[in-house]
């Protein structure tokens, strides 16, 4: 037997080909998707509102790569994943809110949010909501105080002027749709969201399930409860959380069934909060109780075997 | 001829098929031996009828089937039997494998048993040549025809399906055959629809050949009860199941076969071999192969006979391009690496695709993006066995129907976290033993 056997032939089972995307590529087009909205909330809000997405991305970063260089575990920044948590982190917040809050925020939403979980891929909760949840806990007036773009005038949001009945001039469709109202400074800009979410959709880094449930059922809930489910759709987070928050791959379900059900769960809640709790916008801690769900809806949304 | 939807599932990988597709099939020259081994298919290896020093003849029987689910092999060339051992075999494994010398001559045995009018044959009478034939399924699979065509008492086929998909990357020598022998093709249909008794035939074939689907549609045109099937392009189309689901919207329920929704499936190349067999009395003792990557230097389809060395073929095709890190029986996706070029080049060997990199990355955690489950032709999810399977919990991981998974790569394909989910999978069905 005759054998030439090179050292340098590989022998792993197939298959012996893979696709070129990996995690950075998609964290990238993800960061992609987020740019109209970031380019809406600087025209927006002006220099405060690239001081505040730096500030978030910088201690983002920075919190992962000292955190996993502390507990010497490899080093993983260059996924881009605590980019996209940072962006998404000041996405979420108010354009006065203090430089310092915006750091803790970035430290809480990876280490709290996600480090302490064992890193990306363990996280239960979505990283950016629980930062967010714990600076309105924290720091509830500087959470919930809203100015207006351009001329920095303070006033109460559009689905804060519904839900406490205020004096103030709701802002027209056009204007929730472009951006010129008072909201977190990625929220407001219903057009430049939508752009970002085509993009998404459009490179299959996620799919209509969600959205379309969670929007779906928000619309539905409003029209039978002859509530204006355009404002309700566009105010409040809604478009940002449903497209960008709830499809986070990590926190949501498998399944196309079990997605579809969390939408809703989503849409459910978020509406339950608006219309019956404490505060006017309720995507936050509706994508929050979900995201405790998915393990749950994981189990009872198998798909079917072929053919069975 | 229709157009198809195609079936739930599957990736689009780059084909690189045209390194080879524009080439007729070569004919290899001949080696100055052939390693043969008695196991070239699924079920029970041949049994030797012949020993050390004997005298052979091209298309001579040297190793009779043992039982139902066996076939026999022959010598592919005229020469002396060397020696009768061990050898490695494509798939990893080591079989017994008879080694004849060639004496250069190629002198073929004598009295074939020709059968022009093959429509006067019963299907027993057919099945008992395809058999003596030494036919397996030429897709890859190579599982024993004759036991294919032999559906059971209660089943009735109505329709025969050709496997003219080809949805590997880089193999193009199905697409030649249909493109240089569509006739003796459509004979073969027609040979396997009289075997099985069914009305219809149909060749299925990927949108991405259409000269071969020109080709089919004339003489196709000829023949009743026979018709093309176009079918998008995607992998893994040629998937049996879901070439049926494709073309007739039935789906086969896990566990069982075609033949339980009325259906047989083959290969293009494997009813070419069936018609030579039945019409020309023509043992299996070669086939067409695809040699092609960036590994070597003239890719190309050749003729090969069965049991030529793989270090020979590649020598006919320009041999190799620098030091490459891969050698693929087979296709990319579902191919079996070797760790040698001394192995035989086999029944179900339709490729040897060689690359010059191996892409080897390393393996990160799942962040449950969900594409594997999104890709599996089969529902089922792919990355949720492998956690069970990390975590060593045999009782979860067979909850989730590994034994469904028919290994087509396109789960690890696409995983951006670089997983190796069918190797999980693959360790699952070897744990969770049925």
């Amino acid at each position: 037997m005759e054998e030439i056997i090179s050292e340098r032939l590989v022998v792993s089972v197939s298959p012996h080909i893979r696709a070129k995307e990996n995690v950075r590529v998609i964290m990238f087009d993800v960061l992609l998707s987020l740019s109209p909205a970031l380019v809406a909330s600087v025209i927006l809000f002006g220099r405060q509102a690239l001081l505040i997405v730096s500030v978030s991305i910088f201690f983002s970063v920075a919190s992962e790569f000292l955190w996993q260089r502390m507990w010497r575990k490899k080093i993983t920044v260059g996924d881009l994943s605590s980019v996209v948590t940072g962006m998404l982190l000041a996405f979420v917040l108010p354009p006065s809110s203090p430089l310092w809050m915006v750091a803790i925020g970035a430290f809480v939403a990876i280490i709290l949010g996600k480090q302490l979980f064992g890193g990306l891929g363990y996280n239960p909760f979505n990283p950016a909501l629980v930062a967010r949840a714990v600076l309105l806990a924290s720091w509830p007036v500087y959470m919930t105080t809203w100015t207006r773009p351009f001329d920095g005038v303070t006033t109460a949001s559009p689905l804060g002027i519904v839900k406490m009945k205020l004096d103030q001039e709701l802002p027209s469709y056009l204007q929730m749709f472009l951006g010129n109202r008072a909201g977190c400074l990625g929220e407001i800009s219903v057009l430049a969201l939508l752009v970002g979410a085509v993009y998404l959709l459009y490179k299959k880094q996620i799919t209509w399930h969600i959205p379309a449930s969670y929007i779906g059922t928000v619309g539905l809930v409003c029209i039978l409860f002859k509530r204006d489910p355009l404002l309700n759709i566009m105010a409040g987070g809604l478009i940002l959380g449903a497209f960008f928050m709830a499809t986070d791959m990590v926190t949501s379900p498998l399944t196309r069934k079990g997605k579809l059900a969390f939408g809703v769960g989503c849409g459910l809640l978020t509406m339950l909060i608006r219309f019956t709790g404490g505060f006017p916008e309720g995507v936050c801690y509706s994508i929050l109780i979900m995201n405790m769900l998915t393990p749950v809806i994981d189990k009872i949304t198998e798909p079917k075997v072929f053919g069975s | 001829m229709k157009r198809l939807f195609s079936f739930k599932g599957g990736v689009h990988p780059s084909y690189f098929k045209e390194l080879t597709s524009g080439q007729p099939l070569g004919r290899a020259s001949l080696p100055k031996k052939v390693v043969i081994p008695l196991s070239q298919h699924t079920g029970k290896p041949a049994r030797p009828v012949v020993k050390v020093g004997d005298e052979v003849k091209t298309g001579q029987l040297i190793g009779e089937s043992d039982g139902f689910i066996s076939l026999p092999v022959h010598s592919s060339l005229s020469g002396k039997v060397g020696d009768i051992k061990p050898w490695p075999h494509p798939l990893g494994i080591i079989v017994d494998s008879v080694i004849v010398e060639s004496d250069g001559r190629d002198e073929w045995i004598s009295d074939l048993p020709v059968h022009e009018d093959y429509f006067r044959l019963s299907p027993e009478e057919m099945r008992g040549i395809i058999k003596s034939a030494g036919i397996a399924g030429l897709g890859g699979a190579a599982f024993p025809t004759h036991v294919k065509l032999t559906p059971p008492e209660n089943c009735e086929i109505d329709t025969v399906i050709l496997n003219g998909c080809e949805c590997e990357p880089y193999l193009t020598c199905d697409h030649r055959l249909m493109l240089e022998y569509p006739r003796e093709i459509l004979e073969g249909l027609k040979i396997i629809m009289q075997m099985v008794d069914a009305d219809r035939g149909i060749v299925g074939v990927e949108a991405n050949k259409s000269d071969a689907i020109s080709i089919l549609e004339r003489e196709i045109r000829r023949e009743p009860g026979i018709d093309l099937a176009v079918l998008k392009v995607k992998y893994p189309q040629g998937a049996e199941k879901h070439l049926v689901d494709a073309i007739l919207r039935r789906k086969v329920p896990p566990g069982k076969l075609p033949f339980d929704v009325g259906v047989v499936v083959d290969n293009v190349g494997t009813a070419f071999a069936i018609r030579q067999a039945v019409k020309r009395g023509i043992p299996l003792v070669e086939r067409a192969v695809t040699v092609t990557g960036s590994g070597v230097k003239q890719p190309q389809n050749l003729w090969v006979r069965l049991g030529t060395l793989l270090a020979d073929v590649v020598s006919q095709c320009g041999g190799l391009v620098g030091n490459p890190e891969k050698i693929i029986a087979g296709g990319p996706m579902m191919g079996v690496a070797q760790y040698t070029l001394d192995v035989p080049l086999i029944k179900g060997t339709s490729g040897i695709v060689i690359l010059s990199e191996a892409e080897t990355p390393p393996e990160g955690d799942c962040i449950r993006c969900g594409k594997c489950i999104d890709v599996c032709p089969v529902n089922i999810m792919p990355t949720v066995i492998a956690q069970h399977v990390k975590h060593k919990d045999w009782a979860s991981v067979r909850r989730y129907s590994p034994f469904d998974c028919m290994e087509c790569g396109s789960c690890a394909y696409v995983c951006p976290a670089k997983i190796p989910l069918v190797q999980y999978i693959k360790w699952a069905k070897l744990e969770v033993k049925d």
